[in-house]
């Protein structure tokens, strides 16, 4: 049966150097990275190119994610919320773009590599931290001080509001990862199952794998559905964390 | 991808791949060039690009809009001045057939009275001849009386009585 970490490994191209002891090298990741930006960057600006008034089939699919991102924002964090439009639709549209693109057979999932997860997580995280301390300054602390609490549980309070703002980078990370993995996982080992009916088991394999066969077409489907879910999630939960650093105080 | 060897740990067991830390410096700069340039692609030529095609599009929409009521006011407007020329150019033939039609009755009246003057006068002058002729004939009627008075007592006594007699006879005789 077919191992189903095997599509998570990490392959060397070819080693480009070390940084501090650390092996540097051009990998299947990295090289699915370059294909998402390529494929992002063919998608919005290639898209777009003839600045059609009515636009055609690629410029509406570069709109709708304009408009699709611009209006989570505005709903989520409000107009002022729009200076990080360009941030938000770049983690938008690189995780959607990994994502669909690891459905592809024989392809590297990029989001599957918790690092990866992390870092975008660790990036939303510093950029509510640096720019609510710009914006309000130690006000900013008002953000774990609910109002209307009384004095006596407010220790309380506070504590779980600093202990749930440190876990978000945690839980807005680990959820894309798991989701990406776990998906991708499953899908691995119900193919499995169809090479191992049909080698093992003859004719009967071959009409006992129409079973995991279908499944596998239906998670195809569903893993279409989580790819854009949760680009979509961390997008929002980004909105979200940076209104917090918009209006802090609840 | 059968050529990969799955990376071994020191100890020779196999690592879970996500969690293997030696491709951690990798991806990490891999990730921060990706990203970047992504960034860079998205805020310095996508968002600015689709954002000016939808403005420029929302502008097209609204300056249609406006020009379709500015010509729609402007044939408004076309209307209103040709249904007020209508207006105008009805009163003016209704003032002129009334002036025409006063002006006819007027000329009509100076010729119906002119000749019901002249008719007056030829009548006039007819019962003036008729009255002569009468007059005439009146006379006309005693001289014959006494010339047929005169011839009627010749025949009955046989003389010829005074004209004078004849004359106060036929007199007295026309007067009863």
């Amino acid at each position: 049966m077919a191992d189903p970490i095997h599509q998570f490994e990490i392959n060397k191209i070819a080693t480009l150097g070390h940084i501090g002891g650390h092996e540097i090298a051009f990998t299947n990741s990295a090289l699915f990275m370059a294909i998402t930006v390529v494929g992002i960057w063919a998608l919005l600006v290639g898209g777009s190119s003839r600045r059609a008034l009515v636009p055609g089939r690629m410029q509406s699919i570069a709109e709708l994610s304009y408009e699709f991102v611009a209006n989570t924002i505005q709903s989520t964090a409000g107009k002022e919320g729009m200076k990080f439009f360009p941030f938000v639709f770049t983690l938008f549209m690189f995780i959607l773009m990994a994502n669909m693109i690891g459905i592809v057979p024989y392809t590297f999932t990029v989001t599957s590599h918790i690092i990866i997860t992390a870092m975008l997580a660790i990036m939303v995280f510093l950029t509510v931290i640096v720019y609510g301390f710009y914006r309000n300054g130690l006000k900013f602390f008002r953000l774990f001080v609910p109002s209307g609490i009384p004095i006596y549980i407010l220790p309380l309070i506070v504590f779980i509001e600093v202990l749930s703002f440190l876990s978000r980078p945690i839980s807005h990370s680990v959820r894309l990862f798991a989701n990406m993995l776990a998906g991708h996982i499953t899908l691995k080992v119900l193919a499995g199952f169809i090479t191992m009916m049909i080698g093992s088991l003859g004719i009967v394999g071959w009409l006992g794998a129409v079973l995991p066969l279908g499944m596998v077409v239906a998670i195809t489907a569903l893993e279409v559905l989580v790819a854009f879910l949760q680009a979509y999630v961390f997008a929002i939960l980004t909105c979200i964390y940076l209104n917090d650093a918009i209006h802090p105080g609840h | 991808m059968a050529t990969s060897a799955r990376t071994e740990v020191p100890g020779g067991k196999p690592q879970f791949p996500p969690f293997n830390k030696e491709t951690f410096a990798s991806q990490l700069v891999w990730f921060a060039i990706a990203f970047v340039a992504l960034y860079l692609i998205i805020s310095k030529l996508a968002i600015p690009r689709i954002g000016g095609i939808m403005a420029a599009r929302s502008g097209q929409i609204e300056g249609d809009l406006a020009e379709a009521n500015r010509l729609k006011a402007q044939s408004d407007a076309a209307i209103a001045a040709y249904e007020k020329a209508l207006a105008d150019a009805r009163g003016r033939a209704q003032t002129l057939a009334a002036e025409t039609r006063e002006r006819l009755n007027a000329e009509a009246e100076v010729r119906r009275k002119k000749l019901e003057a002249e008719l007056a006068e030829k009548l006039l002058a007819a019962e003036k001849t008729i009255a002569a002729t009468k007059l005439a004939a009146m006379s006309n009627v005693r001289t014959i009386a006494a010339e047929t008075t005169a011839a009627i007592v010749e025949r009955l006594i046989g003389s010829t009585p005074a004209p004078a007699v004849v004359d106060a006879a036929v007199a007295d005789v026309l007067k009863r």
